[in-house]
């Protein structure tokens, strides 16, 4: 293990003008949930009989974890692959996940209108109905949660081997090493449930099936959001190297996240390719393409914004352009989302009389949530030890619009 | 490496295969057992008798203890526009001044013979009773909402005006069929328009109007067979598209479903399969590198 591959806290005071701002929202979110939950669902959403799930299923829940799928994109290639050079990416991605899926089951509990009954749901196991799509979700989304956590212990103890509190000290020491026995058989899970769930995220609206509109109504769903979780946990991960670049004035992995956008753009390749396929061979869709209507004009977005991303990585020189990598991976995030969004509120057509669109307090909410998110990621990855790497030095920091490269791999 | 990335790319293979050829091979549709069990219950609304006097609506707002919803509707009582928290039963009307078409409609939760909702439910608050009667039972029910996103006909409502809100739906009047009474919109309806027996008798009363006077009718039973057959059956003049209920073929909703998540998991053989893959892997490439000192140890 060489000194730079060594996760260390980046330190530096937290409560930053950006961090506060960032928390206000959350705070304001934290309001505008209690009151939620004291006027109904029916008074704070846009929420109705058509649509019974909106913004808080399709994107904290849905897109949001498949945000958040970077730290099982990333542990596929570093531990079933054995591409030990991403190593140093694992733990940010981590922190994302943990993160991601746990502002997921706290958007669950806010949407759900019996939020009082969720403790049945892992526990009455004797009325587990075999067949709900849903409670496979669920259970999998719960756990995979615990998991997350449990995988970035490490981080958490390796802190409080070097705490000033003696008992703290003697904890951690005693039981980081049997974590770290034991860390192989959580990571197996850690790649299991999410390539489930991801995949269930799909079958879900294949119940929805007659409603559903026939260009993105196929039984390879599954599969579909199985590949693009994986193609934007990558691209979630360049982003968040980039940013933390820029940002804390640390030295960008040029060469490791252009290795990355190379796999990211052949999931994606292939993804582009099965979805393309599946629109020919199911011949009366041709039509229904180039009909440009709302669903038509969707699916053109959609395949646009996902052929981008493998246009701007085609060759290795723009691989290594760190402005095309972030924007590539950009594209690859809004067309990830936007197939999310039109799977699950575009496709699915309850009838004429119904609309949704998201209310105020739906947004404010799901914004506080992701603000929150984001405090919370700063706020860990300044105290403990997640970021590997060169501690940022003056000079570095003062290049904090500028850029710095770390060529070297 | 080159044999983990080979199971790797076999696993995911094995999962796109999977879901293709269950496009292809059609799971046995437990729902046909039920469809042919002589004992089942249910409806039949024959459009063509209802005067439109929405008599049901009141009594089953009154069986079902639900005050009736007069706000939708600019407050004349028992006109909502449509199936909501206070209403599981409605008359709508359908009229078309071109053709001069003209029909009214009974909506109400079809107790699908396979049903979505059911499928749907984590907990099973969603029921299909042996005698076909598909039931809601809150203690076992978080709000999700997914039967409303499952069920094809729009049936399930959320009480989206409460803090405390259930899931309303027809459930057949199911505490007046424990009294031994028979529905209580079937039981007030003065036309006889919607009647309530056993699914089999319906069906052959209803084959029966059909023949003797088949000019009345639009030569099909709905329900018989749609969305893999429904206690609830109508008979109607004007094109039941039309009337609100589309032609979802034969298969019950749930089927597709079913079967792409029944190659997917192969009864739950794959999961365990491939976690033993992947921890096998993960530990062989951990004590490799542990043996050349090239991973570090923390994850
Ligand atoms: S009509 Fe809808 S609510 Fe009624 S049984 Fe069928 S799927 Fe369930
Ligand atoms: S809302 Fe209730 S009844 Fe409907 S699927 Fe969810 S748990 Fe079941
Ligand atoms: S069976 Fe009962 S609950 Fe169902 S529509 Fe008729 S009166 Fe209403």
């Amino acid at each position: 293990m060489n000194a730079q591959e060594q996760a260390r806290p980046v330190g530096g005071r937290i409560l930053t003008p950006p961090f506060l701002a960032l928390t206000a929202l959350a705070a304001l979110s934290a309001v505008l949930i209690l009151w939620r939950f004291v006027a109904g669902l029916g008074a704070s959403t846009a929420l109705n009989d058509g649509y019974p799930w909106g913004l808080w299923i399709a994107f904290d829940v849905v897109t949001g974890t498949a945000l958040a799928c970077g730290g099982y994109a990333v542990a596929l290639l570093v531990y079933v692959l054995n591409r030990g050079r991403y190593h140093t990416l694992v733990r940010p991605a981590l922190v994302t996940s943990a993160l991601g899926y746990s502002i997921a089951g706290l958007s669950v509990a806010i949407d759900v209108g019996r939020p009082w009954l969720i403790w049945k749901v892992p526990l009455f196991f004797w009325h587990w109905n075999h067949r709900s799509v849903l409670l496979e979700v669920a259970m999998c989304i719960m756990l995979y949660t615990l998991v997350a956590w449990i995988e970035l212990s490490p981080a958490f103890l390796e802190r409080g081997e070097t705490s000033s509190n003696p008992k703290v000290r003697s904890f951690s020491r005693k039981v980081l090493p049997a974590v770290r026995r034991g860390l192989p058989f959580f990571i197996a899970f850690g790649l299991l449930l999410p390539t489930m769930h991801q995949s269930s995220l799909g079958s879900l609206l294949l119940l929805s099936g007659p409603r559903l509109n026939a260009l993105w109504n196929t039984p390879l769903l599954p599969l579909l959001f199985l590949l693009s979780c994986l193609a934007m946990g990558y691209g979630a991960v360049i982003i968040e190297s980039t940013l933390s670049s820029r940002f804390l004035g640390r030295p960008l992995e040029l060469m490791m996240l252009s290795r990355l956008s190379r796999v990211m753009a052949w999931i994606l390749s292939v993804y582009l390719a099965i979805r393309i396929c599946d629109l020919f061979v199911r011949n009366s869709l041709l039509a229904a393409l180039f009909r440009f209507d709302l669903f038509s004009i969707m699916t053109w977005v959609e395949l646009a914004l996902l052929a981008g991303p493998i246009v701007l990585l085609a060759s290795s020189e723009r691989r290594r352009d760190p402005g095309n990598l972030f924007l590539a991976a950009m594209l690859l995030l809004l067309g990830g989302a936007l197939y999310r969004f039109d799977v699950y509120l575009v496709a699915f057509q309850p009838g004429p009389q119904w609309s949704y669109f998201p209310s105020v307090t739906e947004i404010l909410i799901t914004t506080g949530l992701v603000a929150g998110e984001i405090a919370a990621y700063i706020a860990l990855i300044k105290l403990f030890p997640i970021l590997s790497g060169r501690k940022p030095t003056a000079p570095a920091r003062a290049a904090v619009l500028g850029r710095s490269y770390m060529t070297a791999d | 490496m080159g044999i983990s990335r080979r199971s790797l790319f076999k696993v995911v293979a094995a999962a796109g295969a999977g879901s293709a050829a269950s496009a292809l091979a059609p799971l046995k549709a437990r729902a046909d057992q039920a469809a042919t069990s002589d004992e089942t219950i249910g409806m039949l609304y024959d459009s063509t008798k209802c005067t439109g006097c929405k008599a049901c609506m009141a009594a089953c707002n009154q069986a079902n203890g639900i005050s009736p919803d007069t706000e939708t509707s600019g407050g004349r009582a028992h006109m909502p526009v449509d199936l909501n928290e206070h209403t599981l039963n409605i008359i709508k009307v359908y009229q078309d001044s071109s053709t001069g078409d003209h029909a009214y409609i009974k909506r109400q939760c079809m107790h699908c013979v396979d049903p979505a909702c059911v499928t749907a439910c984590m907990l099973g608050a969603m029921k299909k009773r042996s005698d076909g009667v598909v039931t809601y039972d809150p203690s076992l029910c978080i709000g999700c909402r997914y039967c409303e996103m499952g069920c094809p006909f729009n049936v399930p409502k959320f009480e989206w005006s409460k803090t405390a809100p259930k899931i309303v739906k027809c459930q057949l009047c199911r505490d007046r069929l424990a009294l031994g009474k028979q529905p209580a919109c079937t039981e007030v309806c003065p036309a006889g328009a919607v009647i309530f027996g056993k699914r089999k008798d319906l069906l052959v009363e209803a084959h029966n109007r059909l023949d003797s006077n088949p000019g009345r009718y639009l030569p099909k039973v709905y329900g018989e067979h749609d969305a893999g057959g429904t206690q609830v059956l109508y008979l109607a003049c004007v094109g039941f598209d039309k009337l609100g209920l589309p032609s979802y073929g034969n298969q019950p909703v749930p089927h597709t479903v079913d079967a792409v998540q029944h190659a997917i998991y192969q009864g739950f053989v794959a999961p365990v399969a491939l976690y033993g893959v992947l921890a096998g892997v993960i530990w062989r490439n951990r004590k490799r590198a542990g043996e050349t000192g090239e991973q570090s140890e923390q994850p």
